[in-house]
């Protein structure tokens, strides 16, 4: 039966439902299609399998907690572990402080390197290929070399406990991943035509003004991704926060790294169950120590794709 | 005459916006460098009016690094493990992702919101409370796959790294957002009509991705080789990286063995850059 019917089917036909089903010239078919959804969902959610981790235990109770059968759903929706968790990360203080140290360093960061990008993109002078790939080799050197003659260094200069330990290297294009955002201006700045500035000059501006007036208004897409980037990055800093700041200044990440001996302190062995110590708790904490970088990124996060489209992110 | 006047102008102009470049990298790179290449041979002792004595001792660091100190040496190895399994891993994922990303799907900005999402949140704290919490493994994997079961009869050299891979795998994934978008840019740059060319002649998909995308994309792998190892280095949480603070302000070896440690770990990484660059520029040419 079956035979005979495929054999009166046409081979157009064959042809059609293959194409469709397989995909032909310009499209993937319809099984090329599901199996490229799922791959997507399915790595999609490994990736957000933390996030959905976090928060749904941190809304948890410690009934929910225990019981084995609550995974997904907790009971009822409890906010008590994010107001323990407040309190143990000293939540405004802390977040002001971050804040303060975050956005002095990115923005030191991210205006030196649209000078030093400008000035390797727009001017020739002696040595400056040298110098190009001298600031392209520093970013291979790693933190853990520079940081201890930099640590004595600023020990005697009086830098350490303070932001400008931070702000001081963003300042000179030594910051963090600096060659990385020299080098997105630089490939910006590339990319203006020279005309535009030369007319300017024959107006009788200066270099000064050309590049204030008319190359800095064209460099948005850099400026997005270089302080967006930036910003994450010295926030989510802990390694070289806690052996610059000690304990002077403390971010939120480093606050959350001691999450379980400042519960300690505040919370004292609890006499009462549900004043102990768990998981919900650190989940809160860890939810709130990241909820400030979520909220920005999806203020952000078109406008931050739309530029990294048209400046790209590394070289060439 | 007027001219050169202008071409030296442009020079002092070119050297003036770089100059907060240049002094940074003399008194911020250069010198600190120099000064813990210089400690690296030394006994330093930090007496309370902070200030610095420095007793030469030759080679003494490095050799207590090596025949002395096991911790060290023995980071050192289980880091460059870490490294050869977890760089290609990442490379791999975000060339797939990429390419998944290139394709004409829907919902593509979605998607790639979620995949670079990890770089907005990836510190070493949470993701320390994470891999404390068991979040960082997946469960339905888990219950699958029984990969410690299935390994139990390997060879160890094979189970030991198929057993990271899985137990870290979203870790692994969670550094590969800035090189996803990497090839994205890359992917993007092809010529749509080197694409049809290749079409109209009659090549599979296959064949286009291993003629015409992998060899455009080629110096792309080397940029994200190069940053994954740079992130991988960098991160607080790596295996080396605590030993080097800890000897800072450990009374016995203190900051000139910390600075040999930070020398040898420097050395180590461009070596490890250096010979995969090197390989990856002889097949090349071949």
């Amino acid at each position: 039966m079956e035979r005979t019917e495929s054999k009166v089917k046409s081979p157009e036909k064959m042809a059609k439902v293959k194409r469709i089903l397989l995909g032909g010239r310009g499209s993937y078919g319809v099984l090329g299609n599901i199996f490229i959804y799922m791959l997507l969902i399915g790595i999609g959610f490994v990736y957000l399998y933390p996030l959905l981790y976090i928060l749904v235990n941190s809304m948890k109770d410690l009934e929910d907690l225990l019981n084995p059968m609550v995974k997904w759903i907790p009971t009822h929706i409890y906010f008590s572990n994010y107001e323990k968790a407040f309190k143990v990360l000293n939540y405004v203080p802390t977040l002001t402080q971050t804040l303060y140290v975050v956005l002095l360093s990115t923005i030191a960061q991210v205006i030196s390197s649209s000078l030093i990008g400008y000035g390797f993109a727009r001017y020739n002078f002696k040595g400056k290929n040298f110098f190009f790939i001298l600031m392209i080799v520093t970013f291979l050197i790693p933190q853990q070399t520079l940081m201890i003659p930099r640590f004595l260094m600023f020990q005697k200069l009086g830098l350490l406990n303070s932001v400008l330990s931070f702000f001081v290297p963003a300042t000179f294009g030594q910051g963090l991943n600096q060659a990385l955002f020299i080098l997105i201006f630089y490939q910006l700045f590339r990319m203006i035509p020279k005309s535009l500035e030369e007319a300017a000059k024959i107006d009788g501006a200066n270099d000064f003004t050309v590049f204030a007036r008319i190359s800095l208004p064209l460099a948005t897409p850099a400026f997005v991704i270089s302080f967006v980037l930036s910003m994450v990055w010295y926030w989510n800093e802990t390694y070289l926060s806690s052996l610059y700041f000690g304990n002077a200044i403390k971010t939120l990440p480093m606050q959350l790294q001691s999450f379980v001996d400042s519960y300690r302190l505040l919370f004292p062995s609890g006499a009462v169950v549900t004043d102990r110590l768990n998981e919900s708790v650190r989940m809160a904490g860890t939810l709130l120590t990241i909820a400030p970088l979520l909220i920005i990124y999806f203020i952000v996060e078109r406008w931050l794709r739309e530029s990294i489209d048209s400046v790209g992110i590394t070289g060439e | 005459m007027k001219k050169f006047k202008n071409s030296t102008l442009k020079q002092i102009y070119g050297y003036l916006f770089i100059s907060p470049w240049l002094l940074g990298f003399i008194f911020l790179t250069a010198y600190p460098m120099l000064y813990s290449l210089y400690l690296s041979f030394n006994k330093v002792k930090i007496t309370a009016d902070s200030g610095i004595i420095t007793e030469f001792i030759k080679f003494d660091n490095y050799k207590y690094a090596f025949f002395t100190d096991v911790s060290f040496v023995q980071s050192l190895v289980n880091f460059l493990i870490q490294l050869l399994l977890s760089v290609p891993v990442i490379i791999v994922f975000a060339l797939v992702i990429a390419l998944l990303l290139n394709s004409k799907i829907k919902m593509k900005n979605f998607f790639r919101t979620i995949f670079f999402l990890p770089v907005i949140i990836t510190s070493s704290s949470v993701i320390n409370e994470l891999t404390q919490q068991g979040a960082t493994q997946l469960p339905g994997l888990s219950d699958i796959l029984n990969i410690s079961a299935l390994t139990a009869t390997w060879p160890v050299y094979i189970a030991q790294p198929v057993n990271y891979i899985f137990n870290n795998l979203i870790t692994i994934l969670w550094f590969s957002g800035i090189q996803i978008l990497v090839f994205l840019a890359g992917l993007q740059k092809i010529n749509v009509s080197m694409y049809e060319a290749a079409k109209i002649d009659g090549a599979t998909s296959w064949e286009i991705f291993w003629k015409i995308t992998l060899p455009a994309i080629q110096p792309l792998i080397i940029v994200n080789v190069v940053y994954t190892v740079v992130l991988l280095s960098a991160f607080p949480m790596n295996p080396v990286s605590p030993i080097i603070r800890d000897n800072m302000f450990n009374i016995s070896t203190g900051f000139g063995y910390a600075s040999a440690l930070s020398w040898v770990y420097l050395i180590f990484l461009l070596g490890f850059v250096g010979i995969y660059a090197l390989f990856t520029v002889r097949r090349g040419r071949d």
